[in-house]
């Protein structure tokens, strides 16, 4: 515990003393987002249908973008031999990066994200289900990032390749949690898509630090 | 297991195994193919064009089973540093992706006649979709390293998270409204085909299966080769 702590405040130091990265993330995200009422056209209807999509998605990217600062720094620079060689469980090392990842970046987007729909004109209905979902959908990008990334460790053009690993097995993320601010639209409530979405969150919990930390160990040891 | 770890006892194994699978391939696949497009009666609703299911269905399942295949092998790479089974993997994967394209290409022209669409985002499209990213993001990483057993490692560790895919494929059509027909074959009450299709389904299901063993023994073949050179030439860079 004592150990994850430990991480969690020194990856969150570290994060937070580099504000350049997680502005450069908002901005991606507010920028991506705000290309498509110039790209579709300002007609409200229009922008209104597309609106909660166009955020996760874009979400989803500028997420995808932040992963390589993820184990990347501290591989260079050998910190990561160390933690691995410390006494605490690989996973849980993980668990704790993964989690400071999130509040660098998934919570910062989570924050920004009903400016967003306000922008793209998005039903006054979804900003609550939109907030919810992103809350327990974020951290399940965090996670399933965290195994792109340590796969990725040592790879030719590794930040393309991590978004290309990750977004085919986020996509069940994606798909719900728009579905959940759609069906809350709709009337049709949106509770069973958030508890999907939940229950993709306690499964990556404790199995993707898992994954990740197998595949840390094989970059450690063929570095 | 362990007794195919010894890359020269597999590949005594697979090179006696070779002319057989690849004669069972040159025999099955006219033989299916002749089946399916003259030999078996057309559909009562969907006339002539049901002949495209003779592809479809066989490389759908071809497409799983080596998926399948390759979350076994990369468990066994894993789990007991085995050497051949990380190869097996590497190999079977460009197979797996062209059977996942061929079924997802078919299933398209077949969907224009009958659907009256090239493409809808039903769940089962979209999971051999997501199925087909997944092989080439295996591709692409185990080819991204400097170093193939690096590679050949992590893409292990990829294909199997990936293979929570599989059984989503398999059972979307019963949990998801789709427009996908549900399973006609492989459920629980047997198969609902009548005798006339069925055998040359599974006719063109068992030649695909001798193809892939073909390619793939002449794969790992060739990977074990590969891996043979790159010790050569690193010994003769340092030597």
């Amino acid at each position: 515990m004592s150990a994850f702590i430990a991480v969690l405040a020194r990856d969150l130091r570290l994060g937070l003393r580099h504000g350049s990265d997680l502005t450069m993330v908002v901005s991606f995200f507010v920028l991506a987002a705000v290309l498509f009422p110039f790209g579709v056209g300002p007609e409200p209807n229009l922008l209104a249908r597309i609106a909660a999509g166009v955020v996760w998605v874009t979400a989803l990217l500028a997420a995808m973008l932040s992963l390589d600062r993820l184990f990347q720094a501290d591989y260079e620079d050998g910190s990561l031999d160390q933690l691995a060689l410390s006494p605490a469980p690989l996973p849980v090392i993980v668990l704790a990066k993964a989690a400071a990842h999130w509040l660098t970046t998934g919570l910062p987007l989570i924050v920004v994200a009903p400016g967003l729909g306000l922008m793209l004109r998005l039903d006054p209905a979804g900003f609550a289900p939109l907030v919810l979902a992103m809350l327990v959908g974020t951290p399940c990008l965090s996670l399933f990032g965290a195994i792109g990334a340590a796969l990725t460790l040592g790879a030719r053009r590794g930040g393309a390749l991590v978004a290309l690993l990750v977004l085919p097995l986020v996509l069940p993320v994606l798909i719900f949690g728009v579905a959940a601010v759609e069906a809350e639209i709709g009337g049709l409530g949106g509770r069973p898509h958030l508890l999907i979405l939940g229950a993709l969150l306690a499964a990556a919990l404790p199995l993707a630090p898992l994954a990740a930390a197998v595949a840390l160990r094989h970059a450690l040891e063929s570095a | 297991m362990h007794r195919f770890a010894n890359p020269a006892r597999f590949l005594r194994i697979v090179t006696a195994v070779l002319p057989w699978s690849a004669g069972a391939s040159a025999v099955l696949l006219p033989v299916g193919f002749y089946l399916a497009l003259v030999g078996s009666p057309p559909d009562y609703q969907q006339g002539e064009t049901v002949r495209i299911m003779y592809v479809h269905v066989p490389a759908a399942w071809m497409a799983l089973s080596i998926y399948s295949v390759m979350a076994v092998s990369s468990a066994v790479a894993l789990v007991w540093r085995h050497p051949v089974a990380e190869l097996v993997a590497k190999a079977a994967a460009p197979i797996g992706a062209v059977f996942t394209g061929v079924c997802l290409i078919t299933g398209s022209l077949w969907g224009q006649p009958m659907w009256g669409t090239w493409w809808v985002w039903d769940a089962r499209l979209t999971s051999v979709l997501v199925l087909e990213f997944l092989y080439l993001g295996y591709i692409a990483l185990v080819n991204a390293f400097d170093d193939p057993t690096r590679g050949a490692r992590a893409g292990a560790v990829l294909a199997l998270v990936g293979f929570v895919n599989i059984p989503i494929i398999k059972f979307s059509v019963d949990w998801w409204n789709t427009l996908h027909q549900p399973a006609s074959v492989i459920r629980m009450n047997g198969p609902a085909l009548d005798v006339h299709m069925l055998v040359p389904l599974l006719v063109m299901a068992l030649a695909f299966t001798c193809f892939f063993v073909t390619v793939l023994i002449l794969r790992v073949r060739a990977e074990l080769t590969l891996r043979k050179l790159r010790v050569l030439r690193l010994a003769q860079a340092q030597g």
